[in-house]
């Protein structure tokens, strides 16, 4: 996905000059041709999480779109507190970019697994956040964050690199897309958001009974728009490679605070028990349950 | 150049403004502000005009709110509503306000913002230069370092980071929780230039604010005292959190006549 994104963002650079680059000394193998391209546009700030937000802020009030990239949660929880203040709350055009979602760095063990970071960035008010579920959803997504710069957290797997959209498929904030089943609309569902569509697909889904979502864009702002669509579906089994607490699955039954639903809501998530264990990405993934 | 006289006086106006404001809201940073007064005025009044400030001590907003008001960004019905109910002007200083670049109020913010803003300038190929004024218990954060790291890495010479060194932070005198000293070999080994004045002179804070540099950060360190201008609230730690009471106030007041 990474060098998808990599693609994308030169692509996007070369009509917009005022795209910048800033990364904490990571992105060996990514970066490079971004680099080679845009030498005065790209930053390698050293390593310093906190600071490289300040000055994503400071960038982004003159003017500047900052895309800050990173692994893990180096550019989420380490800067907390200046996504909040310096970013959100001036509402700068600052997209965090973040590679290694769910257990995505397998045996680099718990200290560079994305397990808890929609949870942090799902509170900001302006901040979105973009997980794309494959590569052709991962191109809408920068190309919609590119024409509407704003707060953002754009959150890739490491090797995923899966296609199954034929054509970019249209993203907003709050929108499902649909990615299987056919056109008569069943009553049981898969929503995911992030890169485990490969995996759902391969684990839980069963063509003839039921049909696949993802959600790629949402935020604190979206949120009310999610009733409409959940209304429709008897049952829906959210799926993501996150903790349940504060996750995906957790915005979604919130949508539901005091309005009238029926509709039956399971999570599938990561389990806690994962944190101490080692192994692949496809063996932590075992610990989505 | 500058005219001292009428820069005392507007230190003056803002000094009882601060206090007044203070006890009518009863709030904290009393000291904090009135260490500052100096600088900002001579910011205000000869240097800003072209050129970016920013508070990254966002607790002492109401010096700054005072100075706004001073130089008509805001108006003086606004001013006195601060710290009341559903105004603009919290008490730390905030974008919302007219004539505030950046909201701070966690200490450390300020300075990365500085430098990404004086990044930007030198990518635009423009000529503003970016103030910072940071307080000196701020200067234990360790993202004060990193951000001189990559200041002088990049050769920020558009960028001024002025220290107000009033020697008191939160809790105690700053020799007794870090020691900060040696302040100014720290700076120049860290790549900056590095001018040590006394923060409630004129002559040498404008001298120190419109220095040319060629290819580093300056630092200013302001010799300055918390609390200045009030005999009984210079120096003191209670003055960082309290607010005057009426007697305070007219004894105060006195003192700025």
């Amino acid at each position: 996905m990474r060098n998808f994104f990599i693609d994308e963002l030169i692509l996007a650079t070369q009509k917009n000059k005022n795209i910048v680059l800033l990364v904490n000394d990571l992105g060996f193998g990514v970066i490079e041709k971004f680099v080679k391209k845009f030498p005065n546009n790209y930053f390698n700030v050293g390593v310093s999480e906190q600071s490289m937000i300040g000055y994503a802020a400071g960038l982004a009030a003159a003017g500047k779109h900052v895309f800050v990239y990173s692994i893990a949660n180096f550019p989420t929880f380490r800067c907390a507190e200046q996504i909040r203040n310096d970013v959100d709350y001036h509402n700068f055009s600052v997209t965090i970019v973040s590679v290694g979602a769910g257990v995505g760095y397998g045996n680099l063990g718990y200290t560079h697994h994305a397990l808890q970071d929609y949870a942090l960035m799902r509170s900001f008010p302006n901040t979105l956040i973009l997980s794309p579920g494959d590569i052709m959803e991962l191109r809408s997504c920068v190309r919609y964050i590119i024409k509407n710069p704003q707060p953002s957290y754009l959150r890739l797997d490491k090797t995923y690199n899966y296609k199954i959209h034929t054509k970019l498929p249209k993203v907003s904030p709050g929108k499902w897309i649909k990615v299987l089943g056919n056109n008569k609309e069943k009553k049981i569902i898969y929503l995911t958001t992030g890169a485990v569509i490969d995996y759902v697909k391969k684990k839980f889904f069963k063509k003839k009974n039921c049909s696949l979502y993802s959600l790629p864009i949402w935020g604190m702002k979206s949120k009310n728009k999610q009733h409409n669509f959940i209304k429709k579906y008897k049952k829906i089994i959210v799926v993501e490679d996150h903790f349940q607490d504060g996750g995906f699955q957790s915005w979604i039954n919130e949508s539901l605070n005091n309005k009238n639903c029926k509709t039956t809501i399971i999570s599938k998530s990561i389990n806690s028990s994962v944190v101490n264990k080692v192994g692949s990405k496809e063996y932590l993934m075992n610990y989505l349950k | 150049m500058i005219n001292a006289k009428t820069l005392k006086i507007l230190s003056n106006d803002v000094r009882k403004q601060v206090i007044e404001i203070s006890y009518l809201a009863k709030s904290s940073h009393i000291g904090s502000s009135l260490s500052i007064v100096d600088i900002l005025i001579v910011l205000y009044k000869n240097i800003l005009k072209k050129n970016i400030f920013i508070l990254s001590k966002g607790h002492a907003c109401l010096a700054y709110y005072c100075v706004l008001q001073k130089f008509n960004y805001i108006n003086k019905k606004l001013l006195y509503s601060y710290g009341k109910n559903n105004t603009l002007l919290l008490s730390h200083v905030s974008h919302k306000v007219p004539g505030v670049e950046f909201s701070t109020g966690s200490l450390g913010h300020g300075l990365p913002y500085a430098v990404g803003r004086a990044l930007a300038e030198k990518i635009n190929k423009k000529e503003k230069k970016i103030y910072v004024l940071v307080s000196d218990g701020e200067l234990n954060e360790g993202t004060t370092w990193e951000s001189l790291l990559f200041a002088s890495f990049h050769r920020l010479n558009n960028l001024i980071i002025i220290i107000d060194y009033n020697k008191i932070q939160s809790l105690d005198f700053t020799k007794n929780i870090l020691k900060l000293e040696p302040l100014n070999k720290k700076f120049i080994s860290f790549g900056c230039s590095v001018t040590i004045i006394n923060g409630h002179n004129y002559h040498q804070i404008y001298k120190s604010l419109v220095i040319k540099n060629k290819n580093k950060p300056h630092v200013i360190i302001a010799n300055t005292i918390k609390g200045k201008g009030i005999k009984f609230m210079e120096n003191s730690i209670l003055w960082h959190y309290k607010s005057p009471d009426k007697k305070e106030l007219f004894d105060a007041m006195k003192e700025l006549i």
